[in-house]
């Protein structure tokens, strides 16, 4: 076992390539490379950006991103070079329209539903303690409340 | 009183529904934004004769077949049995290979032991004209109309299934249509 552990841990240090680093212009480029590499999703891990991942198609996406970046490139125009290729699927922040119209409308519309529904419920329960007891009802209650005293003694 | 029992009796079931459906959708599947676009152009060394090139531009007037495979890739040794089959039963389909960010001596050693089902593969050794075509796990198929257009993507491995209710009637389809 020791020895599978051991193993285990000297492959998963060679399997793991370090993620590259990029030389920049000026800190702007930088701050603006880190942003766009956060919000692209890698294609191949889907639940992480292509700047925390470490597949090959990420390392090709940042190279990617860089080269545009250095070119001169707005963000507009390279998050579009992606979509173009991959699809809104690519982006971390899908865009607002109809395909999309349920992911962003959800949220919103449970909360109003639920709002709508707890508001009922208080409303209901305001009336319901407004009701009073009729004298019939007040006359039982009264004989279950002595008889239960008087059997105590 | 019913409804108070029906309503979240109601909405637990519209759940269910839901995730019933996410579970048999396949993430990995990501439609491609390429579809009733045009192809994406390249000019690239073919494989076997590096002097010469080829370019999508080449297969205009044509219904063909692009699929990226590797010799690193497992799955592509998976469905290039059905492709082999494939070809050797329709001679007339035009398949185009993409050897995607392999070797050159690595991509003919496969075919020279596997089969060639290729009319011509290309060297993507860069993977430039994969990221055009948006590839993002080999193998992958395109199936590109008379017009130059995608018309379809298949994601991940082919198999006999797939050839027969998908790909086939969706080239003949495509080959009844005007140039």
């Amino acid at each position: 076992m020791k020895k599978l552990v051991l193993c285990l841990f000297f492959l998963s240090h060679s399997v793991h390539a370090e993620i590259e680093v990029y030389q920049f212009k000026t800190p702007d480029l930088e701050l603006r490379y880190q942003t766009l590499t956060e919000e692209l999703r890698c294609l191949v891990c889907q639940n992480q950006n292509i700047a925390d991942s470490h597949a090959e198609l990420a390392q090709d996406l940042r190279r990617k991103v860089y080269e545009k970046l250095n070119s001169g490139e707005s963000n507009d125009q390279i998050i579009d070079y992606m979509t173009e290729r991959y699809g809104d699927f690519v982006l971390y922040r899908p865009p607002f329209n109809a395909k999309t119209l349920i992911l962003w409308l959800t949220p919103a519309l449970t909360i109003l539903l639920g709002g709508v529904g707890f508001w009922s419920l208080l409303k209901r329960r305001e009336t319901n303690s407004d009701e009073q007891l009729s004298a019939s009802e007040r006359e039982k209650l009264d004989t279950l409340l002595h008889t239960k005293t008087s059997n105590k003694k | 009183m019913k409804l108070r029992f029906l309503l979240p009796f109601g909405a637990f079931l519209i759940m269910v529904i839901f995730l019933g459906i996410g579970l048999k959708l396949d993430p990995h599947e990501v439609p491609s934004p390429l579809i009733d676009k045009p192809a994406p152009a390249f000019t690239l060394a073919q494989l076997h004769e590096p002097q010469k090139t080829f370019s999508p531009a080449d297969m205009k007037g044509k219904v063909w077949l692009l699929n990226v495979w590797a010799s690193w890739c497992a799955s592509c040794r998976q469905e290039h049995v059905f492709f082999t089959e494939f070809a050797r039963a329709n001679p007339t389909v035009n398949l185009i290979g993409l050897n995607y960010k392999d070797e050159r001596e690595a991509g003919m050693n496969w075919l020279a032991k596997l089969g060639n089902p290729y009319l011509v593969s290309v060297s993507d050794t860069e993977g430039s004209a994969g990221l055009d075509w948006g590839v993002y796990g080999v193998p992958e198929t395109f199936v590109i109309d008379k017009k130059g257009m995608v018309r379809h993507k298949q994601t991940g491995p082919v198999d006999l299934t797939i050839l027969q209710t998908v790909i086939m009637p969706l080239i003949e389809k495509l080959n009844a249509e005007a140039q």
